[in-house]
């Protein structure tokens, strides 16, 4: 098999032009950033940072028993999703794996049933496959939308400001995880406010012949307020310090909602479908466990020192190995290293002193209740 | 980016001065920077150690990786940059100035080290 040509996104020559550091990320050719990925940290914690996020994959479902198909299919109630709200939830296979953590959204009209579902660019694919090998028997339709959507974030404490600019549309009014269409910058668009980076933000789904025009009239309103073009690089960074797990790190197929912390997300209380879905015994289980005896826990870890942790490193206690990291950066705000990690419940504790393994000098670490950072 | 052209350049992107009084200074390249992104922490050998031309020294840690340091030339460290120690971003902001590295008292110098143009095209295809 050969592998598929990298894929651009709509602002691919914007990048270029703005002489970013572009990376491959699950299949994409992606700004990683485009000077320094920690001033574009600080600049999203400070003022405002823009994104190009057109690797995610847009699905959009409809038809009059959309909800009851995705109560079904995820873990979350959405069925009960009043229209114009967004809600995080995930998708796990029979087992209670987790396939993907996705962003719902419900639009159109109070008696329409149309959702768009966020997935992982990586996870894209499977989600829409199971997706559609679960819609047997509902009245809905499973729809592609990956080609119809860019996608722009602007993220930070000035991020309403600058989008106020450009929309008559009440800005100020729209909830966060909520999201209803209207004009940006003269162009329809989804306007989120969601967001992957621990700040205010707003998501801005529009057309990929829009992209550029939207991008531009963002760059140019958040002139004013320091608004920077920010890459994937310091994305991930901004996302590890507000404690928020990344598919492939923090989640995976051998992990359920339970086991990752999440378990809020999954709902057995559903109304549609007699209360089944895809995994539900599996996750009840899962949550008892959790409860009960949980093997692991995810937890943060602050450095004392300045070597950095990253995924698959060990975290030890008295030498033994007690966890592995999934996620580990400097982090900008702290100053310091910070990293996620699993590690057994007897370890967990925040204040607990445990070290990493970093190319075989261990590193003391200790442990801290997640997130790292709170916007204040 | 240019390439100082009175460095030699080792193939691993760091950059060698000519010795005064026997002693030379070590850095990495601009264009070893700017793959590696902010650069956040550097392990330096210590004053004293004997290094190896061609062999790791040390390590840069960057936001998203870290990556071995390798010395372009064989001697004993006579002084590291505690300015660099300190605030690594250095190498980032001054990669062939301030953000030098250490000082090498040398013993053999390789002869396959490039010139400042045969680096910036062995660079432009790495």
């Amino acid at each position: 098999m050969t592998e598929p040509a990298t894929r651009k996104t709509a602002l691919d020559a914007t990048h270029r032009a703005l002489g970013a550091t572009m990376t491959d990320f699950a299949g994409w050719d992606m700004p990683l950033r485009y000077g320094s990925e920690r001033e574009e940290h600080l600049a999203v914690r400070s003022a405002a940072g823009l994104f190009d996020l057109s690797h995610m994959g847009e699905i959009t479902i409809t038809g009059p028993q959309a909800g009851e198909l995705l109560d079904y299919a995820l873990v979350g109630n959405l069925s009960k999703l009043a229209v114009g709200r967004a809600r995080y939830t995930m998708i796990c296979d029979e087992d209670g794996g987790i396939l993907d953590d996705l962003i719902v959204y419900r639009l159109g009209q109070q008696d329409e049933q149309e959702y768009m579902v966020v997935a992982n660019a990586a996870n894209a694919q499977t989600v829409l496959d199971a997706l559609v090998a679960r819609q047997d028997g509902f009245g809905a339709e499973v729809r592609d939308d990956r080609d119809k959507y860019a996608l722009i974030a602007v993220q930070g404490p000035a991020a309403a400001g600058i989008l106020k600019k450009l929309t008559s549309y009440d800005v100020d009014g729209l909830r966060y995880y909520a999201g209803e269409r209207d004009l940006v910058a003269g162009k329809p668009a989804l306007i989120a406010r969601t967001g992957y980076t621990g700040e205010d933000g707003f998501e801005l789904f529009v057309s990929p012949q829009d992209a550029v025009e939207v991008w531009e009239a963002l760059t140019r309103a958040g002139g004013d307020a320091n608004l920077v073009p920010c890459g994937l690089s310091c994305r991930d960074t901004l996302r590890l310090e507000a404690g928020m797990p990344l598919y492939g790190h923090e989640l995976s197929t051998s992990l359920t909602p339970f086991d990752a912390g999440l378990g809020r997300t999954v709902k057995f209380e559903k109304t549609t479908n007699e209360g089944r879905f895809v995994g539900r015994d599996a996750l009840a289980a899962a949550a008892e466990r959790a409860a009960t005896a949980p093997p692991r826990k995810l937890v943060g870890l602050v450095a004392e020192g300045r070597r950095v942790p990253r995924a698959g490193f060990a975290v030890l206690a008295g030498g033994d190995t007690v966890g592995e990291v999934t996620s580990g950066a400097p982090s900008p705000t702290l100053g310091k290293p910070i990293a996620m990690a699993y590690v057994e419940s007897a370890h967990a504790a925040p204040g607990t002193r445990l070290a990493v393994d970093i190319r075989g000098s261990q590193e003391p670490y200790e442990v801290v209740a997640l997130p790292f950072y709170k916007r204040g | 980016m240019s390439n100082p052209e009175q460095l030699r350049y080792s193939k691993e992107h760091e950059w060698l001065s000519d010795a005064e009084d026997g002693v030379a200074t070590v850095g990495i390249t601009e264009h070893a920077a700017n793959a590696l992104g902010d650069v956040v922490f550097v392990q330096l050998p210590e004053v004293g150690d004997t290094v190896t031309a061609g062999e790791t020294c040390g390590e840069l840690e960057s936001t998203k990786s870290v990556s071995d340091l390798y010395s372009p030339a064989s001697g004993e460290v006579t002084q590291i940059n505690q300015d660099v120690v300190d605030d690594p971003a250095l190498v980032n902001s001054a990669p062939f100035e301030g953000g030098w590295l250490f000082k090498v008292k040398v013993t053999e110098v390789p002869d396959d080290l490039l010139t400042a143009d045969e680096y910036a095209a062995f660079a432009s295809g790495s």
